[in-house]
C-alpha cells in the first residue's frame, strides 16, 4: 500500500513539476517577445546575434544540405523503376528538401552550434553576476540579452533554409547528371514543375519556428543556470537536447497543420 | 540642501529564506546620508544577499527597505527601477561584461540612459578611468586581459560613472595584495567623498574596514548583532565581534563545519 502511495506521490510531483517548468518557460518566452515591442531596442545586440546565427552557421548548413541532396538522389534512383525515374528523382529531392529536410537539418545543426553557445554565454553571465550587473546599470537583461537574440533566430533560420533548399537541390542535380546520367535541362525542368510555393513557404515557416525554439532554449537554460561551471555545462546540454527534441516535435505538428487534410 | 537627518537607507525586519535556509532573519539597519557603513560577517552569513535585496535583484520575503524615507518595496516596477538606477554597485567578482571592451563597460550606464553619444561616452570613460588611476589606453582592452587589481578599478569606475548617490562595494579588496588593497580603499574613499555618496561596503579585511567605514555592523545568523563606529571594530567589547575581527578559533561563534 505504502509503495503504491509513494509511487503516486512521485508521479504527482513529477507532473506538477512539469507543469511548473512549462509555465516558467512560457512566461520567459512571452516576456522576451514582449520586449521586442517596447523600446529601447538594441540593434547592436541583434546584429551580433544575427551574424552569429546566420553567417557563422552557413558552412555547416551548406555542407549538410549538399550531401543530403546527393544522398536523396542516389537513394531514390536505386529504389525506383527505370520507367519513371527521371521525374521521380527530381521531385523527390526537391520536395523532401524544401518541405522537410532543409528546415529540420538546418535546425538541428544550428541547435548544436548556436543553442549551445548561447546557453554557455548567458550561463556564464549569470554565474559571474553579469546579468545582475546589467540590472544595476539601468538595463533590463531580458530586453538586452534575450529579445534581440529571439528576433535574430526567427529571421536568420529561414534565410539559412533558403540556402539549404538551393544547395540541397544542387546536390541532387550533381548526382543525377554526373552519376546517373540524366539530362540536366530535363532534370531542372522537372524540379521546377514539381515544387510549389506552398512547399517552400511551409519550410520557411517551420524554419522561423525552429529558430525561435533554438534561441528560446539556449537563452532560457543559460539565463536560469545555477552553480558555477558545472551549472553552465548542464545548461548547455539541456539547451541542445531540449531544442533538438522540440524541433522534431514541432516539425510533426506543423506538418500536420500544413499538409494533413 | 540634502536632508541629512533622515537615514539614506533604512532597513526594517528584512527577511529572506532560500528553501529551508533562513539567510536573513530580521535585519534592522540605518545608514545616514554621506556616511559609509561597513558590513562584516562570516562567509555565507548573507551579506551579498542583503545588498542584492536593496538593489532589487532579490525579492525579500518580509520587511521594509526605505531609501530617502520611501519604501521601495511598495513602488511599482518603474519606481523600483528608478530607485535602483541611483545605486552604483561594485560586485564581489567584478562582473565586468567580457564581451565588451573596458571603456564600454565603464560607459555602459551612460549609454543605457542615453545620456551620451558613443563618442562622448568614450571620452567620459577615459576621464573616469583616470579617476581610478588607469590610463585611457586601458579602455581598448578586453576585461579578460586585465589583472585582478585592474579589474577592481574598472568595476569601481563603472560603479561611479553615472554619479550615483548610493554606492555598494562587495568585498572590494579580496584577492588583492595589501598595497593594492590600500590603493583601492583610497580610491573608494575619494570617490565617495567627491560624489557626496552614501556607501555600504562588505569586507573581511579589518584594515580595509577601518579605512573605508565611518560606521560598522556585524551580521551573524541573519541578524545584525553589533553596530558601532568603524574605529572601534578591534575593541568593540562584543565577544562575537572580537572573535571575528581578531580571527580567533575559540569563542562564541562556532563555525558550522558540517553544513
Ligand atoms: N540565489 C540563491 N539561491 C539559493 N541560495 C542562495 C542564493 N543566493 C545566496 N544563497 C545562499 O545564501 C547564503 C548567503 O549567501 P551570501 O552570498 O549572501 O553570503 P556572503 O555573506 O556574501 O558570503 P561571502 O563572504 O562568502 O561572499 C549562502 O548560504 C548561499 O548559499
Ligand atoms: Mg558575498
Amino acid at each position: 500500500m505504502n509503495a503504491i502511495l509513494d509511487a503516486l506521490a512521485l508521479t504527482g510531483r513529477a507532473v506538477i513539476g512539469a507543469f511548473r517548468a512549462t509555465g516558467r518557460l512560457a512566461l520567459f518566452a512571452l516576456s522576451g517577445l514582449s520586449h521586442l515591442l517596447r523600446p529601447p531596442f538594441y540593434g547592436r545586440m541583434f546584429l551580433r546575434a544575427f551574424v552569429e546565427i546566420a553567417y557563422f552557421s552557413l558552412p555547416v548548413v551548406a555542407l549538410t544540405a549538399v550531401f543530403t541532396g546527393m544522398v536523396l538522389a542516389l537513394q531514390s534512383a536505386t529504389g525506383l523503376s527505370r520507367f519513371s525515374i527521371e521525374s521521380a528523382v527530381a521531385s523527390l529531392v526537391v520536395l523532401s528538401v524544401t518541405r522537410e529536410l532543409g528546415p529540420v537539418l538546418a535546425g538541428l545543426m544550428v541547435a548544436g552550434r548556436v543553442g549551445a553557445a548561447m546557453a554557455a554565454e548567458l550561463g556564464t553571465m549569470r554565474v559571474t553576476d553579469q546579468i545582475d550587473a546589467l540590472a544595476t546599470l539601468s538595463t533590463n537583461p531580458m530586453k538586452y540579452l534575450v529579445a534581440p537574440r529571439l528576433l535574430a533566430g526567427i529571421i536568420a533560420l529561414p534565410l539559412l533554409v533558403v540556402v539549404a533548399d538551393l544547395l540541397g537541390v544542387l546536390g541532387g542535380f550533381i548526382i543525377a547528371t554526373l552519376k546517373l546520367g540524366f539530362n540536366p535541362g530535363i532534370y531542372l525542368a522537372n524540379t521546377v514543375d514539381f515544387v510549389q510555393t506552398g512547399d517552400v513557404v511551409s519550410g520557411l515557416v517551420k524554419a522561423a519556428v525552429f529558430g525561435f525554439l533554438i534561441v528560446l532554449m539556449g537563452c532560457y537554460h543559460g539565463y536560469n543556470s545555477r552553480g558555477g561551471a558545472q551549472g553552465v555545462g548542464s545548461a548547455t546540454t539541456s539547451a541542445v537536447v531540449a531544442a533538438s527534441v522540440l524541433i522534431l516535435a514541432f516539425d510533426y505538428v506543423l506538418t500536420e497543420l500544413f499538409f494533413a487534410r | 540642501m540634502p536632508d541629512l537627518a533622515t537615514p539614506k537607507i533604512r532597513l526594517r525586519g528584512l527577511t529572506k529564506r532560500f528553501g529551508d535556509k533562513q539567510v536573513l532573519d530580521g535585519i534592522d539597519l540605518d545608514v545616514m546620508p554621506q556616511t559609509s557603513m561597513v558590513v562584516i560577517g562570516g562567509s555565507g552569513s548573507g551579506k551579498s544577499v542583503l545588498i542584492k535585496c536593496i538593489l532589487g535583484l532579490i525579492e525579500p520575503d518580509e520587511g521594509a527597505i526605505e531609501i530617502d524615507g520611501q519604501d521601495v518595496l511598495k513602488l511599482d516596477r518603474r519606481g523600483r527601477e528608478a530607485a535602483a538606477a541611483r545605486i552604483g554597485m561594485l560586485f564581489q567578482n567584478g562582473a565586468l561584461f567580457d564581451s565588451l571592451p573596458v571603456w564600454e563597460n565603464v560607459a555602459f550606464g551612460l549609454l543605457a540612459r542615453h545620456k551620451a553619444s558613443r563618442a562622448e561616452a568614450r571620452a567620459r570613460a577615459g576621464d573616469i578611468l583616470a579617476q581610478v588611476g588607469l590610463a585611457a589606453s586601458v579602455g581598448e582592452l578586453s576585461p579578460s586581459e586585465l589583472s585582478g587589481g585592474m579589474q577592481k578599478r574598472v568595476g569601481l569606475a563603472r560603479a561611479i560613472a553615472a554619479r550615483p548617490d548610493i554606492l555598494f562595494f562587495d568585498e572590494p579588496t579580496t584577492g588583492l595584495d595589501p598595497i593594492m588593497g590600500a590603493v583601492i580603499d583610497g580610491l573608494i574613499v575619494d570617490c565617495v567623498k567627491k560624489l557626496g555618496s552614501t556607501a555600504i561596503a562588505i569586507t573581511h579585511d579589518m584594515a580595509s574596514a577601518r579605512r573605508i567605514g565611518d560606521r560598522a555592523a556585524m551580521i551573524h545568523k541573519g541578524r545584525i548583532i553589533w553596530e558601532g563606529a568603524a574605529a572601534d571594530l578591534m575593541d568593540s567589547g562584543n565577544p562575537m565581534v572580537d572573535q571575528f575581527t581578531h580571527g580567533r578559533r575559540e569563542g562564541p561563534i562556532e563555525m558550522e563545519l558540517r553544513k
